[in-house]
C-alpha cells in the first residue's frame, strides 16, 4: 500500500501555525508572571531568562509532541488492518539528522552564550565565592551585608555600621546590597525569594551575592539547603524600604545594640566554630 | 527455528528440612545477625574509650556499628555460599556448584539461594528490587501525607527527614539497577549470542549485596534515622547519629554491587558475543547497557571512596570533610556530584535504551538512526563527567567556571535530542501497535520532554538563582527518573516479563495501570513545577499557607500513583499465582534474539543460538522511493 499523503507537510504547517500562537501566548501572557517577579534588577533579569527559555523551549516542546501525536493518530494500526504488514524499511535520513543536529546546536551555544552574558552582567543574584567575577554598582555606595547562617536561623550584620548584629533584614530601595554569606555550622542557603539572590551559606567561606534594589518591597527569606531537623523552620522575612526610612532604622539598631556589639567577635568574612566532637 | 534443549532429569527433591539445612537465604540470615555482632563487639573492644563518636547510642559507637555491618553482610554473603568455591578451591577440592538441571527445579526454592544462571539472577533482581521499589514508594506517600498540611501534622520534623532521606536513598540505590539487573542481566546474553555473563558469580554477588544493602539502610530506623536527604551532605552528616552510619554502610555496598555489575556486564559485552555479532550488529539496548556499564564503572567508585573518607571521619578520627578541623564541605559536594551527575545518566541511558528497543517491534520498522542513537547514548555518557558543578551553581564553589558548567550542561540536550530524533523518526509512517509496552515508551517520550526541557531552566545559571534548592528542581529530576526510568521499567516488565516468567500478564489490567500512572504522574509532578517557582524549597516539613492548595492536589494524585502501582501488583499476583496462563513464545512477533527462544525458557536456554542475520532489526518492508539508502548491513544510520 502506497500512502501518498503529504504528511511531512502537513505536520510542519501545523507545527508553524500552533507554535507562533502557543509561543505567543507564552511570552506575553505567562512569562510576565514568571518567578521572582520584577522586585529588584537581579529578579528582573531572572524574568528575562525565564521568558527566553520558555519561549524558545515552547516550539521545541510542541514539534516533539506534535510529531509524537501525529504519528500515533494517524500511523496507528486500526482494528482489522492485516497484521502482517509492516512499515517501510526507512533506516534513517542523513540531512533531516544534519539539520537537527545544526538547529540543536545553535539553539543550545545561543542559550549558553545568553545566559553567560546574563550571568556576568549583573551576577544574578546568585552566589559568587569569595571572589566575585561581577561586580556591581559603585563600591562606595555599596551596602554591605553579612548573612550568617547557623542552625536554624539566619542573622545580619552590617559591617559599615559598626557591625552590629540583628536578625532583623531590612535594606535601603535602590542600592546595591552585597551579600556576603557564610555560616557557623552546617551548609545552608539563603534565598530572599522576591530579591532574586540565592547563595550557599557554607562554613568557614565567604558567598558574595549581589542585588541591586528599585521599589520598597517585603521579601521572604527561606534556608534552600537541607540544615537539620528544624530546617523547614529555618524561614523569616524582610524589607526593603525608603533610604531615609533605612537611615534612621539603621542607626536606631546600632543604637539598640551597641552594648553587645563590642561583645561580638571582631567582623571577619567567615567565623569558624570551635573544632567539635574530637577525641582528647 | 532453533533446537530445544532436551530436557535433563530432574534431580529427586530432598525433603524440606534437608534442604533448610545447607546454604540458602535461612543460614544466611542466620549467619549475618551473628556476623553483625561479632564485629559490633569487636568494635567495643577496640575503640577508645576518649573518643566522643558521632553516635549517641548507650552501647554504640561508630567503630562497633561499621563493624558490625561489615561482619552482617560477610556473615550473609557466607551463609548463601560465597566461600564455598574459593574454599574449596583452596583446600584441594573440585568445585561445587549448582548444576543447570536445579535451575529447572520447580517451585520458588531456587530463587531463595545462590544462582549462578543469568536468568534466575534476573528474577531475583526484579523481585528484590521490587520490594525495595515499593518500600520506596510509600515512604513518598507518607511524605506526601504530612504535606498535606502546611505545618506537621502526622510526623516531627526527624522522622519526616528520615522519610524523605529513606525514600532518595532507597530509589536513587536500589533503582539504579532497576534496568541493568533484571532485564540486562537476562536478554544482554542470549542478545550477543552467549548462555552466561562473563562472571556469573559476580553476578550473583552484585544482587546479594545489593540486598544487604537495603535490609542496612533499613536498620537506620533502629538508630535514629539520618536527616540529611539521600546527599549527605558534610557537615550536616557530622551531626547524624549511628543512623547515618547505615546510610553509609548502604551506598557503600550499592556502589560495590554497581561498580562490579558494570563491570561483568561490559566484558561480557566485549568478550562473549558470538563469532559475526559485530559492534555494529549489536541491538541498540545492548550500546545503552554499554554506555551504562562504562559510567557505573568509571564514576561509581567515586561514590565508595567519599563515602569511605566519610567512614573515616567517623570512626578513625580523619578530617576530611569537617570545615572545624581543617577539612572542606565543598570537597565532599565536589566527590559526591562527580558520581551523583553521571548516577543520573546511570538511571536514565537503560530507559534511551529499552524505548529505542521495542519501538522497532510496536512500528514494524526498523529503527531510524541506528547509529545517530549510538553516538546518543555515548554522547550523553561522556559529557556527563563534565558537568557536575551545576549542582553547585549557588554554592560560591568556583563560581568563575559557571558558564564553562552552563554550556556543557546545555550540550548533554543534544545528544538526548538524538534519542527524541530516533524516536521520532521510527514511529514515522510505522504500523503503530498500542500495546502495553508500547504506551509506556510514549509514556517515557512525553515525560522525558518535560523532564529534559526543565533542566534547560536549571542549567541556565540566572534562571537556576530561583529553582535551585527548590520544588522545581525536584520535579525535574522525578519528570526524568520517575517518568524516564521508572516508566521504561514497567514498559520492559510488561514487554520481557512474559518470557522471564513464562505466564501472561492482563493486558487490560495492564492499560489501567499505565493510563492511572501516567496522569497520576503528570497530575503529581506538573504542579511541583509551579511549587517550586512560588518558592517552596525541598525537604521542608512547613511551607506557606498561599501554597497548601497546590499541595493537596499533589498528595492526592500521589495516591492515585499508588492505586496504580496496586493495580499493576494484581496484576502480577493474577498472573503468576491465580491464572497462571502460559505465555506465548512471541506475542509481540518480535525479531530480537530472545524471543526466538521457546517459552519457558529451557535451563540450558538454546543449543543452537538462533540464527537472526546481521541485522538487529529486519523490520518492514523495503522502499525505494525514500531518500533513505537501501538497507546495509547492520543497519547504518
Amino acid at each position: 500500500m502506497q500512502d501518498n499523503t503529504p504528511h511531512f507537510r502537513r505536520l510542519a504547517l501545523l507545527w508553524v501555525v500552533s507554535s507562533i500562537v502557543l509561543t505567543a501566548i507564552v511570552v506575553f501572557v505567562l512569562a510576565p508572571g514568571m518567578p521572582p517577579g520584577n522586585g529588584t534588577v537581579q529578579a528582573s533579569g531572572q524574568v528575562v531568562d525565564n521568558t527566553v527559555l520558555l519561549g524558545l523551549s515552547t516550539p521545541v516542546a510542541l514539534g516533539v509532541l506534535l510529531c509524537l501525536g501525529y504519528c500515533l493518530i494517524v500511523f496507528r494500526e486500526r482494528p482489522g488492518d492485516d497484521p502482517h504488514l509492516e512499515g517501510p524499511a526507512i533506516r534513517g535520513n542523513s540531512s533531516i539528522q544534519m539539520w537537527w543536529l545544526v538547529v540543536t546546536t545553535t539553539l543550545v551555544l545561543f542559550l549558553a552564550a545568553f545566559g553567560s552574558i546574563e550571568l556576568l552582567k549583573d551576577g544574578a543574584g546568585g552566589g559568587q565565592g569569595p571572589n566575585p567575577l561581577s561586580v556591581v554598582g559603585n563600591p562606595k555606595s555599596t551596602l554591605q551585608v553579612q548573612v550568617i547562617a547557623q542552625q536554624w536561623q539566619f542573622t545580619y550584620r552590617y559591617p559599615q555600621y559598626g557591625g552590629f548584629e540583628t536578625n532583623k533584614l531590612e535594606i535601603p530601595a535602590n542600592t546595591t546590597v552585597e551579600f556576603h554569606v557564610t555560616s557557623l555550622d552546617v551548609i545552608h542557603s539563603f534565598w530572599a525569594y522576591q530579591l532574586g539572590v540565592k547563595a550557599d551559606a557554607n562554613p568557614g567561606q565567604d558567598n558574595i551575592a549581589y542585588v541591586q534594589t528599585k521599589a520598597p518591597m517585603n521579601f521572604a527569606v527561606h534556608c534552600a539547603e537541607l540544615c537539620g531537623v528544624w530546617h523547614g523552620y529555618m524561614f523569616d522575612s524582610g524589607k526593603v524600604v525608603p533610604k531615609t526610612e533605612f537611615a534612621s532604622w539603621v542607626t536606631q539598631q546600632r543604637k539598640y545594640f551597641s552594648p553587645e556589639t563590642h561583645l561580638l567577635t571582631p567582623y571577619r568574612h567567615t567565623y569558624f566554630p570551635a573544632p567539635q566532637r574530637r577525641g582528647g | 527455528m532453533m533446537t530445544t534443549a532436551t530436557a535433563m532429569p530432574l534431580p529427586a527433591r530432598k525433603p524440606l528440612g534437608q534442604r533448610l539445612l545447607g546454604f540458602n537465604l535461612l543460614t544466611a540470615l542466620i549467619l549475618a545477625v551473628v556476623g553483625y555482632w561479632i564485629g559490633h563487639l569487636i568494635g567495643g573492644a577496640v575503640h577508645a574509650p576518649s573518643i566522643k563518636y558521632y553516635s549517641t547510642e548507650a552501647g554504640y559507637n561508630d567503630i562497633s556499628v561499621f563493624l558490625g555491618y561489615l561482619g552482617g553482610v560477610i556473615g550473609f554473603l557466607t551463609g548463601l555460599g560465597f566461600a564455598n568455591y574459593p574454599v574449596r578451591r583452596m583446600l584441594g577440592h573440585p568445585p561445587d556448584l549448582p548444576g543447570h538441571a536445579e535451575v529447572n527445579e520447580p517451585g520458588l526454592w531456587k530463587y531463595l539461594r545462590l544462582s549462578t544462571d543469568h536468568k534466575v539472577v534476573s528474577l531475583q533482581y526484579l523481585a528484590g528490587i521490587g520490594i525495595f521499589f515499593f518500600v520506596g514508594g510509600l515512604n513518598a506517600m507518607l511524605i506526601r501525607t504530612e504535606l498535606l498540611s502546611p505545618t506537621t501534622h502526622v510526623f516531627g520534623p526527624n522522622q519526616y527527614l528520615t522519610l524523605v532521606g529513606l525514600h532518595g536513598s532507597m530509589m536513587m540505590g536500589m533503582m539504579t539497577s532497576g534496568i541493568l539487573g533484571p532485564f540486562a542481566n537476562w536478554v544482554v546474553p542470549t542478545m550477543i549470542g552467549t548462555r552466561r555473563m562473563a562472571f556469573p558469580r559476580l553476578e550473583a554477588l552484585t544482587f546479594w549485596l545489593l540486598m544487604s544493602a537495603g535490609v542496612v539502610l533499613i536498620t537506620t530506623i533502629f538508630f535514629g534515622g539520618f536527616q540529611t536527604g539521600w546527599t549527605g551532605y558534610e557537615p550536616l552528616s557530622d551531626q547524624g547519629t549511628a543512623g547515618f552510619d547505615a546510610y553509609v554502610g548502604f551506598f557503600a555496598l550499592v556502589g560495590m554491587s554497581m561498580t562490579l555489575l558494570g563491570l561483568n556486564l561490559m566484558v561480557t559485552i566485549i568478550t562473549m558475543r558470538a563469532p559475526g555479532m559485530t559492534w555494529s550488529r549489536l541491538p541498540i539496548f545492548v550500546w545503552a547497557v554499554f554506555a551504562t556499564c562504562v559510567l557505573m564503572v568509571i564514576a561509581t567508585p567515586m561514590l565508595i571512596a567519599v563515602l569511605l573518607m566519610g567512614a573515616m571521619d567517623r570512626t578513625v578520627q580523619t578530617a576530611f570533610f569537617e570545615p572545624g578541623n581543617g577539612g572542606s564541605a565543598q570537597l565532599y559536594q565536589n566527590l559526591f556530584w562527580f558520581f551523583g551527575h553521571p548516577e543520573v545518566y546511570i538511571l536514565a541511558i537503560p530507559g534511551f535504551g529499552i524505548v529505542l528497543e521495542l519501538l522497532p517491534v510496536f512500528t514494524r520498522k526498523p529503527l531510524w538512526g541506528y547509529r545517530t542513537g549510538i553516538a546518543g547514548m555515548l554522547g550523553v555518557a561522556l559529557l556527563s563527567f563534565f558537568v557536575w558543578q551545576h549542582h553547585l551553581f549557588v554554592s560560591g564553589i568556583n563560581a568563575d567556571l559557571r558558564p564553562f558548567y552552563m554550556l556543557s550542561t546545555e550540550m548533554i540536550s543534544l545528544p538526548t535530542g538524538f534519542t527524541f530524533l530516533c524516536v521520532m523518526g521510527t514511529l514515522w509512517r510505522g504500523r503503530i501497535r498500542l500495546t502495553v509496552p508500547m504506551l509506556f515508551c510514549m509514556g517515557w517520550a512525553f515525560n522525558f520532554l518535560f523532564g529534559g526541557i526543565s533542566g534547560v531552566f536549571l542549567s541556565d545559571v540566572p534562571s537556576d538563582v530561583t529553582t535551585h534548592g527548590s520544588f522545581f528542581s525536584m520535579a525535574h529530576f522525578h519528570y526524568t527518573i520517575m517518568g524516564g526510568l521508572v516508566f521504561t521499567f514497567f514498559a520492559a516488565i510488561y514487554y520481557w516479563g512474559p518470557k522471564m516468567t513464562g505466564l501472561k500478564f492482563s493486558e487490560r489490567l495492564g492499560k489501567w495501570h499505565f493510563w492511572l500512572l501516567f496522569i497520576a504522574f503528570n497530575s503529581t509532578f506538573g504542579p511541583l513545577f509551579a511549587l517550586g517557582f512560588m518558592g517552596m524549597p525541598r525537604r521542608v516539613v512547613t511551607y506557606p499557607l498561599n501554597l497548601q492548595g497546590l499541595n493537596v492536589w499533589v498528595s492526592i494524585s500521589a495516591y492515585f500513583i499508588a492505586i496504580s502501582m496496586l493495580i499493576f501488583l494484581w496484576n502480577v499476583v493474577q498472573s503468576l499465582v491465580f491464572k497462571r496462563e502460559p505465555a506465548e513464545a512471541n506475542p509481540w512477533q518480535s525479531k530480537s534474539a530472545e524471543w526466538q527462544l521457546p517459552t519457558p525458557v529451557p535451563a540450558y536456554d538454546f543449543i543452537e543460538w538462533p540464527d537472526i542475520g546481521p541485522d538487529p532489526y529486519p523490520y518492514g518492508e523495503p522502499v525505494e522511493d525514500y531518500s533513505g539508502a537501501p538497507a546495509p548491513v547492520g543497519g547504518a544510520a
